[in-house]
């Protein structure tokens, strides 16, 4: 059962009540005005007080975002949005805390802080705007950037082998994991809507094109020719289909993700996979997570949003069981606690 | 006490328990220590142990001590040289001697001067046999035997029962200065709760070292320690840094702010982060975090929420912490970022205390960004300035930096237990809501403090962040002129902390041929040498900062009135680099020791009769 305590607005909020009063100074055509709009359209519908929202960001295009939507927020420093924004819910848990970040900012610099904010499923909603590129610094490879892209700084392609944010997700024991291209707005609103209901740490991997510096990086996913045979819309409850005319279907045959073609043969038509975002065993949500074209379509839409206790509220059961059970009521009984001796 | 002892009444006496870092020297030192303070005496220990858990057997590098000083006169240090030495093996031994008074008693576990120890120690003879201890009261007890034939009884493996022999040796020393052994008794069950047969093995240890003390003839003499004349009140052993967890307890509850702590485990800290972590009951919410950086962060994170953020560390992770510091000077919020000092540059000396990083405290970070930066001189007033640490970062809304260092830390003292309505008052100023005049760095015209506005509240939802800002509105800029206005807002600010700090006391009179100056834990060493040529009519007198940025305004006026001014401090001279900073007009002398320890009195009388 959930447990988020965010007070609920006593007035309907519309997406004006989100509207900041700073100029937006993204590039032209960067995804982020597409996020920012989906984050607007998305907070009335959560209910949630216009004020117990905090933004927390790190440094990096995406982490300009605080500035460019009218909540509380703080603009921190590079790679440390988690544990600031941990530092925040922690302290008070009736705020709902989002985190703007980027594959340089939470991958890299702040990936240990990732990973552990992840694994204390601190209920914390983190947006990664993963654009496959240091965009604030000029253009140098990420930590997600593909093996082999020329960058600045690699004149000869990168020798790196890419992270996965879905794999570092489920390897830190997360319990909630969307994917959503910035070009498909209805689907982001959903899930950060989604997101805001998760009891838990949310990531939310946004694929964000950079125009200048990586442009077009997401293109073969978002092609007309292949987007259908590409991308797979998983919904909750919902069989795994895809394809023109939902033409193909996912099976799990020989401990693997295949693709079936529908209507060939009866008894694939039936182990056709259906999607349950809340199985607590990550197996699924893992291999769903790894598809890659062309062998397979990328998953959209949650992938994972397990049901888990949540660092916040154990903290605080902790800190109500204490209260209840303890002699030490306050500071002065404290001092005045075990061996003590009077002059007079 | 044998039959024909007599009992030799002391005002004062230092006791230092040497061994093996397994052998339980801490707490054989501890409970002594607890012993003769529920009794009345006033004390201050020092524990010196290495960084190795379970250092090799019978090594030099693995000898782990823990010294006392117990007195019913006014005790300010661990004191110099022992009266005491209990060695519970000949490295130990060898590793202290020099520490011991001449004429003083060496209690020794005579069973462990076997050929195979003595050859690991260096010893080439039997310092027991060949004349080399003749200046001495030696007292060879067959520490490791009677361990063993008293826990014969209770079905324990050979290896089990030598684990009582530190408690032997307890016994052995409780007698010899007539402590009342059932005191120790109930401290031994406190510590061991729930576990019967280790108090009962410890308890009987215990009893069979008292008893040998007191039916040998060894202890012509045993020594009784009256107690303290202390000022009324209640009073506790506390150790620096549990009494500074106890201090940010009490400033979170006087200030009405959660207590939120984000820290990471560090050498000698770590105290402080497992103490606060124990009172759950007080609201207190300890984050151990994944490093350091974390801790400071989420401790910056929840100072904006309206919680009092701590955070805890020691040199290296101080390093790691430089540039949330600065995020926390820019965005204007309360955070106290406590340093307990270990010697280093890098991992250093771990567990032996300096005072190295002062100049760090009040530079070591990117940008103009200033800091409070205050400090602690013995374990119990680490209450005061943690407490202290906490109210001006609140009210003045900028970061405080807290220096104890790791005598401080893991040394004790009796406390004189306050009333926390006795402290003083701490008003946070927090913005009202929907207040309309409400700007994110709009400032209290007197302290330059900008309000606290606590996400939640209706109508003040604004952004702060690393960027500079506009005055008074609080948007990002580089405006050239706002940026020089900003910076010096932000030292401003600071500087009139002055205003909030009570002026700087002097010991002795205020003019004179030398001032001797100091900080942090150098306070006792400098105040019992500094009163001792006090009272042989030479014009010295010392003056110890607690508070170092801002300094206390009168501080110009004391220095003006000495012929000459010696800075004494455990680094190669920081503080006087400071004062040539902040108070170019003088010539300042100095006295530096960068070895792990303290201050010893004698050596700083030589200095001072030197100059003088």
């Amino acid at each position: 059962m959930s447990r988020i305590r965010v007070p609920l607005s006593e007035v309907k909020l519309t997406k004006e009540d989100f509207v900041s009063d700073q100029i937006v100074k993204w590039c032209p055509g960067c995804g982020g005005h597409a996020i920012l709009k989906a984050v607007e359209t998305a907070f009335p519908e959560t209910g949630f007080r216009k004020e117990n929202f905090a933004f927390i960001s790190g440094i990096g295009c995406s982490s300009r975002f605080p500035y460019y939507i009218n909540t509380y927020g703080i603009h921190g420093i590079h790679g440390r949005a988690n544990s600031i924004a941990s530092g925040v819910k922690i302290a008070n848990t009736g705020l709902s805390v989002w985190i703007t970040t980027g594959d340089g900012d939470s991958m890299a610099i702040g990936g240990n802080h990732f990973i552990h904010t992840i694994r204390r499923n601190i209920d914390v909603n983190i947006l990664l705007f993963n654009n496959q590129i240091y965009g604030l610094t000029k253009g140098q490879y990420s930590p997600t950037t593909p093996k082999g892209q020329i960058t600045r700084t690699s004149p000869y392609g990168t020798i790196e082998h890419p992270f996965n944010p879905a794999g570092l997700v489920m390897g830190a024991m997360g319990t909630f994991f969307a994917r959503v291209l910035d070009s498909n707005v209805k689907m982001m609103t959903e899930v950060v809507r989604e997101s805001a209901k998760h009891d838990g740490t949310a990531v939310v991997e946004i694929l964000q094109n950079c125009i200048i510096f990586a442009d077009k990086a997401f293109s073969y996913l978002t092609d007309k020719e292949q987007k259908d045979d590409f991308q797979i819309h998983l919904k909750h409850g919902e069989p795994m289909l895809f394809g023109k005319n939902n033409s193909k279907g996912i099976v799990l045959r020989d401990n693997r993700l295949q693709i079936i073609k529908v209507g060939e043969n009866k008894q694939d038509d039936k182990n056709i996979l259906i999607h349950d975002q809340y199985d607590t065993d990550p197996g699924i949500h893992r291999m769903l997570g790894f598809m890659r074209p062309p062998e397979m379509p990328r998953a959209f839409g949650v992938i994972r949003a397990a049901r888990f206790d949540t660092y916040d509220h154990l903290m605080e059961d902790q800190i109500d069981n204490a209260k209840k059970r303890s002699a030490i009521k306050c500071v002065d009984d404290l001092l005045n606690s075990g061996e003590t001796f009077e002059v007079n | 006490m044998s039959k024909n002892s007599k009992v030799v009444e002391k005002e004062s006496a230092v006791i230092k328990f040497v061994g093996d870092s397994g052998d339980g020297m801490q707490l054989t030192g501890s409970l002594f220590s607890d012993t003769a303070a529920l009794f009345g005496n006033d004390l201050a220990t020092f524990p010196d142990y290495p960084a190795e858990i379970r250092a090799p057997h019978n090594t030099i590098f693995g000898v782990s001590g823990f010294q006392v000083q117990i007195g019913s006169i006014k005790i300010n240090s661990s004191g110099d040289f022992c009266d005491v030495l209990v060695a519970m093996n000949p490295a130990s031994l060898k590793a202290n001697l020099k520490w011991v008074k001449k004429n003083g008693i060496i209690i020794v576990d005579s069973d462990s001067f076997d050929k195979k120890a003595l050859a690991k120690s260096g010893y080439e003879e039997n310092p027991l046999e060949n004349g080399s201890l003749d200046d001495y009261k030696v007292v060879k007890a067959p520490v490791s035997t009677i361990a063993k034939e008293s826990l014969s009884g209770l079905s324990l493996s050979p290896k089990a029962a030598l684990r009582s022999k530190n408690m032997v040796a307890l016994g052995i020393t409780g007698c010899l200065f007539n402590q009342d052994i059932n005191s120790t008794y109930k401290f031994i069950e406190k510590k061991f709760k729930d576990k019967d047969t280790v108090i009962e093995s410890n308890k009987k240890a215990l009893a069979a070292g008292y008893d040998y003390a007191r039916k040998n003839e060894t202890f012509e003499t045993t020594f009784f320690v009256p107690k303290a004349d202390f000022p009324k009140g209640r009073y506790r052993n506390i150790t620096g840094n549990v009494a500074t967890a106890w201090g940010f307890l009490a400033a979170a509850e006087r200030s009405g702010r959660e207590l939120f702590l984000g820290s990471y485990p560090i050498t000698p800290a770590t105290e402080i982060l497992i103490e606060l972590a124990e009172h759950k009951s007080l609201g207190a919410k300890v984050f151990q975090a994944e490093d350091e950086i974390a801790g400071i962060c989420s401790a910056i994170g929840a100072s904006y929420t309206g919680a009092l953020g701590i955070t805890t560390t020691s040199g290296p992770g101080f390093s790691l912490k430089s540039e949330a510091i600065g995020l926390a000077v820019i965005t204007e919020l309360p955070l106290v970022i406590v340093n307990v000092q270990r010697a280093g540059p890098s991992t250093g000396m771990p567990t032996k205390s300096e005072q190295s990083d002062l100049m760090q405290a009040l530079y070591g970070r990117n940008g103009e960004c200033p800091v409070i930066v205050i400090s602690a001189s013995s374990p119990a007033n680490c209450f005061y300035y943690a407490y202290e640490a906490a109210k001006l970062s609140i009210e003045h809304m900028t970061p405080a930096v807290l220096l104890t260092e790791g005598s401080l830390g893991n040394g004790s003292e009796l406390f004189r237990i306050p009333s926390v309505e006795d402290l003083p008052e701490i008003t946070p100023p927090i913005a009202k809501p929907n207040d309309p005049e409400y700007k994110p760095y709009a400032r209290d015209p007197v302290t330059l403090a900008r309000k606290w506005a606590l996400p939640g509240t209706e109508g003040l939802r604004h952004r702060i962040g690393g960027l500079e800002k506009f005055n008074i509105e609080g948007n990002p800029t580089t405006d050239p002129l706002n940026h020089e206005l900003m910076t010096k807002l932000r030292e401003d600010k600071v500087k009139r902390v002055e205003n909030y700090i009570p002026e700087q006391p002097i010991v002795g009179e205020d003019s004179g041929d030398l001032l001797v100056i100091g900080w942090g834990s150098t306070f006792g060493p400098i105040n019992t040498a500094v009163k001792q040529l006090q009272s042989e009519g030479k014009k010295i007198s010392h003056t110890h900062f607690h508070y170092i940025k801002p300094f206390p305004k009168n501080t110009g006026e004391i220095l003006r009135n000495f012929k000459k001014i010696l800075v004494c401090e455990l680094n190669a001279g920081q503080l006087v680099k400071h004062l040539r900073i902040e108070h170019p007009e003088h010539q300042y002398l100095q006295y530096n020791k960068i070895q792990g320890l303290p201050f010893v009195v004698h050596e700083l009388k030589e200095k001072f009769n030197e100059i003088l």
